[in-house]
């Protein structure tokens, strides 16, 4: 057996909110727990992050927004994710996301939502759990 | 001489007491073996006169109304007027933006203050795709005059000051405000507000920016110079340190980069040919109100002495109107919890005391609920009062700059004046602000900071009452404040609406005159005044802008 092949991460910003401390903050958590992370920079469309997500192969996608468009733009990604046929991949959440909303985005198959106050080690305990490395 | 008599003999006292305490501490030692403030300033056990050399008074911190302004911008601060309370809001339509407006100044708020939606903010209309999702979600969704007819319908333009946090399209949404001003009958030479028109920290810290720094630069320097004519009231810019905190800076860095920022600025007026005394004074500023109570009050005394110096020694400025700063305050954001969200009333109230405490002009503190969603109308409610709280009854506002002279504010100001002036001193180095933004530098160092404290609270070496600490066990908060979808339908049909109506002609003569001037050196203001006035939307004239000057590329600054 060789080394464990490392968890890829795209670490995305959905819309056009510039809030991006917490998505930086949780890149360079990842990152310093040993997974490779990809950041996709600020306003990206739900196309640019699946298209980004294919090409890079990873494993995890973890999203932030603060600014409420969580409601169109996560469901709308994993619409795009199921069109490409990807279904393995762990898509996470993150920002300023009401509890009320939360059953809607799982049911649109975003695997768990992270709020204010989480802590990074959380995180990265629920991807080494939750990811399948490919 | 009587004084270093005095001193000597504090000095020796002071050491035996320190002596005796460190024996004391060596068996049970203080909470922690460093105490250090948010900038990394470590924070001695005990401040005394030592610390506080008194013979630079006059040159450290003058009176109050007087060079170098470290203890207030007027002699008689809050004994003349309090600061103007001034709650940031909007949301969704302009309509219900509007009641939200006129519920607040029956609410005994003294300034509007108008949030935009994040395409107005990014100089798209409603019925653009990128849009979708966010229409009226953040602020208000403004697509063209029409709207901001709506937006201040009986609210008299010529009796209320307006600030309005609008940044890469600040020439537009100025431009719709004096056009309805003057269709109620205002004077323009009358209007009282702020635009925010800062555009350096939304590449490093918010990220609302359209085009490159070049000619973004050139828009900011357009509106000072057609605005020290034709609007001389007008507050031009809002050099903002806020979203550079709520980015996770510390407080030293906070000034820093805001000043640093500031220096580009004039650097840019001054090479378009404009003069330091014209527009100087009509630079305002914006910073944060953080946790760390006695930081926060020496950071606004520091920032305050450290404009002064950088105007009158760098850029020579002669009146004094130049050398003040000027700002806002809103109490952090990044600092309120989900958890226990009420706590949120009591942070607001200590960060709204330290901004006043610091001499602001005007103030907006945050809603208990800010960390959840919108904030509720009750929410808003308190948050205004608690100012009003402080203003009527603390008694903190009856003499002007009241912690003068606490040896360790004291310290602690000249501390962070030093510490922010080195890092002023470097962005020099690297050529200034905007190639510090665009090596970017300045995004790392806020970056860093912002991991280092997430850490802190990871490892518990900061408390969070009620996050980290203190928690208890308690219901999901319900009622909040939603927009509804149903805003982008209507947005998109009065844009049709609109388009349908207005006379097409002059909105493409108006236009093509806009692409024309940005091609040339023209001021673009009266050519966007004149696409304005024509209803031209928001979107419009900024993809006509977006034609000539192109748009920005973030770099990225992990890994």
């Amino acid at each position: 057996m060789g080394k464990a092949k490392k968890i890829r991460v795209l670490a995305a910003k959905p819309g056009l909110d510039g809030h991006d401390r917490g998505i930086k903050v949780v890149a360079l958590a990842l990152m310093n727990a040993g997974m490779e992370v990809v950041y996709t920079g600020l306003r990206q469309t739900p196309t640019q992050i699946v298209e980004a997500a294919v090409q890079e192969d990873v494993d995890v996608i973890a999203m932030s927004i603060l600014s409420g468009a969580h409601d169109y733009l996560f469901p709308k990604v994993m619409e795009l994710l199921k069109e490409k046929g990807v279904s393995d991949m762990l898509v996470l959440g993150g920002g300023i996301i009401p509890d009320e909303d939360i059953p809607a985005l799982k049911e649109a198959g975003i695997t768990e939502v992270f709020g204010p106050g989480t802590t990074t080690t959380e995180i990265i305990s629920y991807i080494e759990h939750h990811a399948t490395v490919r | 001489m009587f004084k270093e008599k005095n001193q000597a003999s504090l000095a020796g006292a002071l050491e035996k007491w320190s002596e005796a305490v460190d024996q004391k501490v060596s068996k049970r030692p203080e909470r922690k073996p460093d105490f250090l403030n948010t900038s990394g300033i470590p924070i001695k056990r005990l401040y005394t006169p030592l610390d506080d050399p008194a013979e630079n008074y006059s040159e450290d911190l003058g009176l109050p109304g007087e060079y170098p302004y470290t203890r207030g911008v007027q002699p008689t601060m809050y004994r003349g007027r309090f600061w103007t309370m001034r709650q940031y809001a909007g949301f969704a339509s302009a309509e219900e933006s509007n009641k939200r407006y006129r519920f607040l100044l029956d609410q005994g708020q003294t300034g509007l203050s108008v949030a935009f939606d994040l395409p107005t903010q990014i100089g798209y209309d409603s019925d653009n795709e990128i849009a979708i999702g966010e229409v009226g979600k953040v602020g208000v969704a403004i697509d063209s005059l029409a709207d901001v007819e709506t937006l201040f319908q009986e609210i008299p333009l010529e009796k209320v000051s307006t600030s309005m946090t609008i940044n890469a399209p600040a020439a537009v949404l100025l431009a719709m405000y004096i056009v309805v001003a003057e269709k109620q009958g205002a004077d323009p030479k009358k209007l009282k507000g702020t635009i925010q028109n800062d555009i350096l920290k939304e590449y490093s810290s918010r990220g609302t920016y359209i085009y490159p720094p070049k000619p973004s630069m050139r828009i900011i320097t357009d509106i000072f110079s057609y605005c020290a004519e034709e609007v001389p009231m007008w507050n031009t810019i809002s050099i903002s340190g806020y979203h550079i905190r709520e980015a996770g800076s510390t407080a030293v860095q906070e000034i820093a980069f805001t000043l640093a920022n500031g220096i580009a600025y004039v650097d840019a007026a001054l090479k378009a040919g404009l003069d330091v005394d014209k527009f100087g004074p009509r630079l305002s500023f914006f910073f944060n109100a953080h946790l760390d109570f006695l930081e926060e009050v020496a950071k606004y005394r520091a920032a305050r002495k450290l404009w002064a110096n950088i105007m009158k020694d760098r850029f020579h400025a002669k009146n004094p109107k130049s050398m003040m700063i000027r700002f806002h305050t809103q109490t952090a954001g990044c600092t309120l919890t989900a958890q226990q969200p009420k706590n949120n009333i009591v942070r607001v109230a200590y960060q709204a005391l330290s901004a006043v405490l610091g001499g602001t002009q005007s103030l907006h503190t945050n809603s208990m609920d800010e960390a959840l969603s919108l904030p509720s109308e009750e929410s808003v409610q308190i948050a205004l009062k608690t100012q009003q709280m402080i203003a009527y009854e603390t008694g903190v506002t009856d003499t002007v700059d009241p912690l003068a002279g606490s040896y360790y504010v004291e310290s602690l100001t000249r501390e962070i004046y030093e510490r922010a002036y080195d890092y002023i001193r470097k962005i020099d180095k690297m050529g200034g602000a905007p190639t510090a933004i665009e090596q970017g530098y300045i995004q790392r160092e806020i970056q860093d900071s912002a991991y280092a404290y997430q850490r802190e609270i990871e490892k518990d070496e900061r408390i969070v009452v009620g996050l980290n600490r203190f928690q208890i066990e308690e219901e999901k908060p319900k009622n909040l404040l939603r927009v509804d979808p149903a805003v982008r339908t209507q947005q998109v049909e009065r844009l049709r609406k609109l388009k349908a109506e207005r006379n097409d002609e002059s909105v493409k003569s108006a236009l093509a005159a806009l692409d024309q001037g940005a091609r040339g050196d023209d001021n673009l203001m009266p050519l966007i005044m004149e696409a304005v006035r024509g209803y031209a939307t928001l979107g419009e004239i900024c993809d006509v802008l977006r034609g000539v000057f192109g748009e920005y590329q973030a770099i990225n600054t992990l890994g």
